[in-house]
């Protein structure tokens, strides 16, 4: 007879995207995991498990974080916000669109963690420098651009989004 | 009916920058790449790896593993097929190896379970009895006599004697008497360098979903560069029929040379086929730094001689490459790339590969030609400083152009390498003034490029739009450039078209997304898919006039009379010829399948201006401006963004990046916190200026854009580095401390 495996789960609560979540997840389960495996949010992408890549940047209670570093249970009870629920309905942010229109994303496997940063940047500070986008972005990797048309889409959308107030 | 002339033309659609058709799916995360899919039932699987650089396996016993709940399959080498040919051979005993472990991180075995975590517990619990056999990992000591033998009989035949067997191929190019040549020479430079492994650093693991049903009928999803190249490999190691393999490319998370070949498909393939159950399985950060296929490490030798006036009289460079525990190819590229850019009567370029107990080597960018190029423009350089020479005049004044016999063999037809040395002297960044402590440095750039075998289909649906089939993975914005092509060869508008890249069950065989062929191959075969329907439409359309079919010609969008004398007709468009197309002949398709030729070189020039920071030897990057041929720009955006990420590439392999290895034969910085790829901090905006040098082998001019701007960074920052801090190194990376030693020195 096999030995059945003792494992402790734990049940949570969370709202994602504005939509409410229960899930049960194992103790070291991280949050990008449940996100991507337990509740089909692929959006957000591992690209390291290290937290050096950036790509699975998310939101925890206004919070920038990398989903890899924080654990399923931790989203108990907070908000959670993924580029899942970035565009409203069928209307794209300004980011969304800017990331279109200057070219800022080639593979695209980084560009759901840049997103998530850049409009968290944006909402820190809605009139960055070349300077100060280039500092926020230094925790997210994008290995296809050079990072040039990445930095022009966000001053792009952060003037966009200043004129729209 | 004209419709394979070249010709001067006015663009409607090639040359706007348009929004990509897969823009949106991406930034909202919908897009799916490799690990983003599932299967009802799926199983996980986990490579267990050799911690050891070099050993011989006694013995695997999986029972233990086997006995673990949850656990459904378990494989090592020997559930791959036997294969014919040593390339193929390679590849399988890379991906799971046979006799001996030949790197740390040589998968050994494999585990397929209910969970991620199941599987992990699982490998850990194969016992494998290893024998334990010294080491080298280094491309010098690998070369002499007595190095530790990573693989016996390998050695090709025209190998010089007096080296380890690990030498296992050597190469040499050129032409003319190098003596005579160095005699003429007022300055002679000689110098030796080291360049240390880079890896290809794709944000994106490898990861693929494999399932295998008992009809012996297998599905494969997974990301790749070539899914007609996976099939293939797959198909030999698993030892089934390709055609019974359907191999569907997921979006790509970059991949630049590195998902050429396959690591885990193989292995998730025999355990989907063991279990009966579909197998995901997905590459951690470390086991790509570890298992994948980075680029090689080199040391090389290069001398050239130099008149007075800046002629350049005879130059050649002996380079050694280790690419791994396998025998890799790609150093014959960096012998034959390296005085690519240069016009020489007297040239000879030698390239040795050298096995060492590291991963084997894959392509990145452009392979063999940075490190290659990078060295020759260093002596060049160095040249010009002890000359006193304008190093853009003196790149000029002996650039590769029409007519030159390349120092690999072909002789040259039109290029673009004086125009962009002309486009770089020209542009304000070269006179720009420089602070004391700032330098400037330029160095050029080449790749072959590539076309290959490639196969389309275009189709006109019945309401006057148009789906593309292609099979190449699209790795950075090809769907947009292909659809753009087609749309102005039909003369419709863009977002009329739709372009796909199909499965391997579903198209032609196409090679791999590689070479800089995709725009240029691709765009190619799609212009004669699309030439094709055309010309189908014009005789469906000439016979409904009751014409000949040469009385009707092809324009904006629409079938017209060819002249007065074809009669009075109004233009049929192709909506229209669409809309009756079941009374004219049933659905109008048009396709092209081809091994395409005249890819056409391409050539960059790049200056980069840099600080050095005398307290720490930290470079800043303070300007950077790209200069290259793109023959014509399909879609300006991302040729620029070729160009700025290749650059960025460069500048990493500059600086930052190295694989490091202990005494002890282990990767040290299997992660990217210590191997350390560009971040936007760490760069400067990165200035594209395009040039269009018309590439007479594609109907529109293209050239491939997607390699030589990783060449030139190497050389342009040591170059700009030795103005600023006054000290030359002769080793990549040039990291601060290396820097600071010399600065010291």
């Amino acid at each position: 007879m096999t030995k059945m495996a003792k494992i402790t789960k734990h049940m949570v609560a969370t709202t994602i995207n504005g939509d409410l979540h229960e899930f049960i997840c194992e103790p070291d389960e991280t949050l990008l995991e449940v996100l991507r495996d337990r509740l089909g949010m692929t959006g957000s992408k591992e690209g390291c498990g290290t937290g050096d890549c950036g790509a699975c940047s998310v939101m925890l209670d206004d919070r920038l974080v990398c989903s890899c570093l924080v654990l399923g249970a931790e989203a108990d009870g907070a908000e959670i916000k993924t580029i899942e629920g970035m565009a409203e309905g069928g209307d794209l942010h300004p980011l969304q669109e800017a990331f279109l229109d200057h070219a800022a994303l080639q593979c695209g496997i980084c560009t759901p963690g840049i997103l998530i940063a850049a409009r968290a940047l944006l909402q820190h500070n809605p009139d960055p420098s070349d300077e100060e986008v280039r500092y926020w972005l230094a925790g997210n990797l994008c290995r296809c651009t050079g990072y040039d048309k990445i930095i022009r889409a966000v001053q792009h959308a952060a003037a966009e989004m200043r004129e729209a107030g | 009916m004209a419709f394979d002339q070249a010709q001067q033309r006015e663009y409607k659609v090639v040359g706007a920058r348009l929004r990509r058709p897969d823009g949106i799916d991406k930034v909202t995360g919908k897009a799916l790449y490799g690990a983003d899919v599932s299967a009802p039932g799926m199983l996980f699987g986990h490579v267990l790896r050799s911690p050891h650089p070099h050993a011989r396996i006694l013995s695997i016993d999986t029972s233990r593993a086997a006995a673990l709940s949850g656990v459904k399959a378990i494989v090592t080498g020997a559930d791959f097929a036997e294969v014919g040919g040593d390339d193929i051979r390679d590849i399988r005993d890379n991906v799971l190896a046979r006799d001996k472990a030949l790197y740390d991180g040589h998968g050994i075995a494999a585990v397929a379970a209910t969970s991620v975590r199941v599987a992990r517990r699982a490998a850990k619990l194969i016992e494998v009895e290893y024998e334990i056999l010294p080491h080298v990992t280094d491309v010098d000591a690998a070369m002499q006599p007595g190095a530790p033998v990573v693989q016996a009989g390998r050695v090709a035949e025209n190998v010089p004697p007096g080296v380890s067997e690990n030498a296992v191929s050597f190469h040499e190019f050129g032409h003319g008497d190098l003596k005579a040549g160095f005699a003429r020479a007022d300055c002679v430079v000689e110098r030796s360098f080291k360049t240390a492994a880079t890896h290809q650093g794709y944000i994106e693991p490898h990861a693929c979903l494999a399932s295998m049903g008992a009809d012996g009928k297998g599905e494969l999803w997974c990301c790749t560069q070539g899914p007609f190249l996976v099939r293939s490999l797959c198909a030999e190691i698993i030892g089934m029929e390709a055609s019974q393999l359907r191999v569907t490319a997921s979006e790509i998370g970059g991949g630049f040379g590195g998902k050429t070949t396959v690591f885990i498909e193989p292995v998730a393939l025999a355990l989907a086929r063991k279990s009966g159950r579909p197998v995901k399985m997905a590459m951690s950060r470390e086991e790509v730094f570890r298992a994948s296929g980075p680029a090689a490490s080199y040391s090389v030798d290069v001398r050239i001689g130099m008149t007075r006036d800046g002629r350049i009289t005879a130059a050649e460079a002996t380079l050694r490459a280790q690419g791994g525990a396998f025998p890799c190819p790609i150093v014959q590229y960096g012998a034959q790339a390296a005085f690519a850019a240069y016009d020489l009567s007297a040239v000879c370029s030698r390239a040795w590969n050298v096995l060492t107990n590291r991963p084997k080597e894959a392509a990145y960018r452009a392979p063999g030609a940075p490190v290659a190029i990078y060295t020759v423009e260093s002596v060049v350089d160095e040249l010009c400083q002890t000359l006193g020479l304008d190093p853009l005049e003196v790149r000029l004044k002996n650039a590769a152009r029409k007519g030159t016999l390349s120092s690999y063999g072909p002789t040259f037809p039109e290029i673009g390498l004086v125009a962009t040395l002309e486009a770089a002297k020209a542009h304000p960044h070269y006179t720009a003034p420089l602070k004391p402590g700032q330098g400037r440095g330029i160095s050029c750039g080449f790749w072959f490029n590539f076309g290959g075998n490639t196969s389309v289909s275009l189709n006109v649906s019945p309401d006057g739009t148009v789906g593309v089939t292609e099979g190449n993975p699209d790795i950075g914005g090809s769907r947009a450039s292909i659809s753009m092509m087609a749309a102005e060869e039909l003369g419709i508008p863009y977002e009329k078209v739709r372009t796909v890249v199909a499965d391997t069950s579903s198209l032609g065989f196409n090679d791999v997304t590689d070479g800089s062929r995709v725009t240029f191959a691709v765009g190619l075969a799609t212009i004669r898919a699309a030439q094709a329907a055309k010309r189908e439409m014009c005789r469906r359309v000439a016979r409904l006039w009751g014409l000949e079919e040469e009385a009707v010609v092809w324009r904006d969008g629409a079938v017209v009379p060819a002249g007065p004398n074809a009669g009075a007709h109004e233009p049929m468009t192709l909506a229209e010829i669409a809309a009756i197309a079941d009374n004219t002949g049933g659905p109008i398709a048009g396709h092209h399948e081809a091994n395409a030729d005249g890819a056409g070189v391409s050539f960059g020039v790049h200056i980069a201006d840099a600080e050095v920071d005398p307290e720490t030897g930290a470079t800043k990057v303070l300007r950077y401006t790209v200069f290259q041929d793109a023959g014509k720009a399909v879609h300006p955006d991302y040729v620029e963004g070729q160009m700025q990420g290749g650059a960025a590439q460069g500048i990493g392999w500059a600086l930052n990046e190295e694989y490091i290895y202990g005494e002890d034969g282990r990767l040290q910085n299997p992660g990217f916190l210590d191997y350390r790829v560009p971040v936007a901090s760490d760069l400067p905006p990165i200035e594209p200026v395009i040039l269009e040098i018309p590439n007479p082998g594609h109907p529109y001019g293209v050239r491939g854009v997607g390699e030589t701007s990783i060449v030139p960074p190497l050389a342009a920052l040591s170059n700009a580095i030795s103005r600023a801090a006054g000290v030359r190194l002769t080793e990549l990376p040039m990291s601060p401390p290396k820097i600071l030693k010399a600065m010291k020195g």
